[in-house]
């Protein structure tokens, strides 16, 4: 399932479009998680508060967005692209990849949230696939 | 027997009062069926479902996602029960339609983001968590009766 010429330029275009709300979106999709998923709370035992809009889920929303940033500049070769990445959530953060599927189910249901005209399905089906193919990258190094 | 605080019985009672079945329910149906193309297998007798464009504006995918979301009245009415509620319909989906229950997921999925758009801002964490929390047990009552 590999994002075709005019799916990449969807994407890239979409989530131009958003970028001055990113760290909305980040804030928003990582609050959800961790109250829809209790279980992925796991991750952030060190967060003195994981409660939606806190600060630390507000920093880390930002990161994670930066990172989603990072893939979209990358759409060519995202697995190329985010290896330091992946590195980082094998070996150092240990992530269990089925995570990853989680947050993007969060963060599509905010972008549609947020952008009810603009998210169409067509919209929808190709950012769903940059992050699944975003996810298979950040697995990369796993094992 | 799956336990319901006040808020999610009330949450779920509330956003099913104010849903637009027709609006939602066609919106559903026909982004799962862009989003996830492999659940048009179903659907075979729906005529022009070649294009995103084709399946949002194909009529009978629109009267088939009112008929679905339908479907759920009966577990927002028994919300103590809804395994018991679906075991004809898990039957029929089993036996007669043969639909992979894994599907149920996606088309939770794709309502989820759909009432989302619709709610806005008072779609807050909490009462995602309550609606994907009754999709959960809805989607595993028709999955029961599979074997």
């Amino acid at each position: 399932m590999s994002l075709s010429a005019k799916e990449k330029a969807t994407v890239t275009d979409f989530f131009q479009k958003v970028a001055s709300r990113s760290e909305e979106i980040g804030t928003e999709a990582l609050s959800r998680m961790l109250v829809v998923y209790p279980q992925t709370k796991s991750y952030f035992a060190h967060w003195k508060d994981t409660s939606p809009g806190s600060a630390p889920v507000r920093k880390h929303g930002i990161t994670i967005m930066n990172g989603v940033y990072e893939a979209v500049g990358k759409i060519d070769d995202i697995t190329g692209g985010l290896l330091t990445l992946s590195e980082l959530h094998a070996f150092m953060l240990r992530v269990d990849p089925v995570n990853f599927k989680i947050l993007t189910h969060c963060i599509l249901v905010v972008l549609c949230m947020l952008f009810p005209e603009e998210f169409t399905p067509q919209i929808h089906v190709a950012v769903d696939k940059f992050m699944a193919l975003l996810a298979l990258a950040l697995s990369e190094k796993y094992r | 027997m799956v336990e319901w605080t006040e808020f999610e019985r009330s949450t779920i009672a509330d956003i099913f009062s104010k849903l637009n079945y027709d609006v939602a329910g066609s919106n559903a149906l026909a982004r799962c069926l862009v989003v996830y193309p492999w659940t048009q297998r179903y659907f075979g007798k729906f005529g022009n479902l070649y294009n995103a464009a084709a399946i949002m504006g194909n009529p009978m995918v629109a009267a088939h996602g009112t008929v679905v979301l339908h479907g759920l009245d009966k577990a927002v009415k028994n919300m103590d029960d809804i395994k018991a509620t679906y075991a004809e319909l898990s039957v029929l989906h089993s036996e007669k339609l043969h639909v992979d229950p894994d599907n149920f997921k996606l088309l939770a999925d794709c309502l989820t983001i759909v009432v989302a758009s619709q709610m806005g801002s008072a779609f807050t964490p909490q009462v995602q968590a309550a609606l994907q929390k009754f999709l959960a047990v809805v989607v595993s009552s028709l999955g029961r009766q599979y074997h």
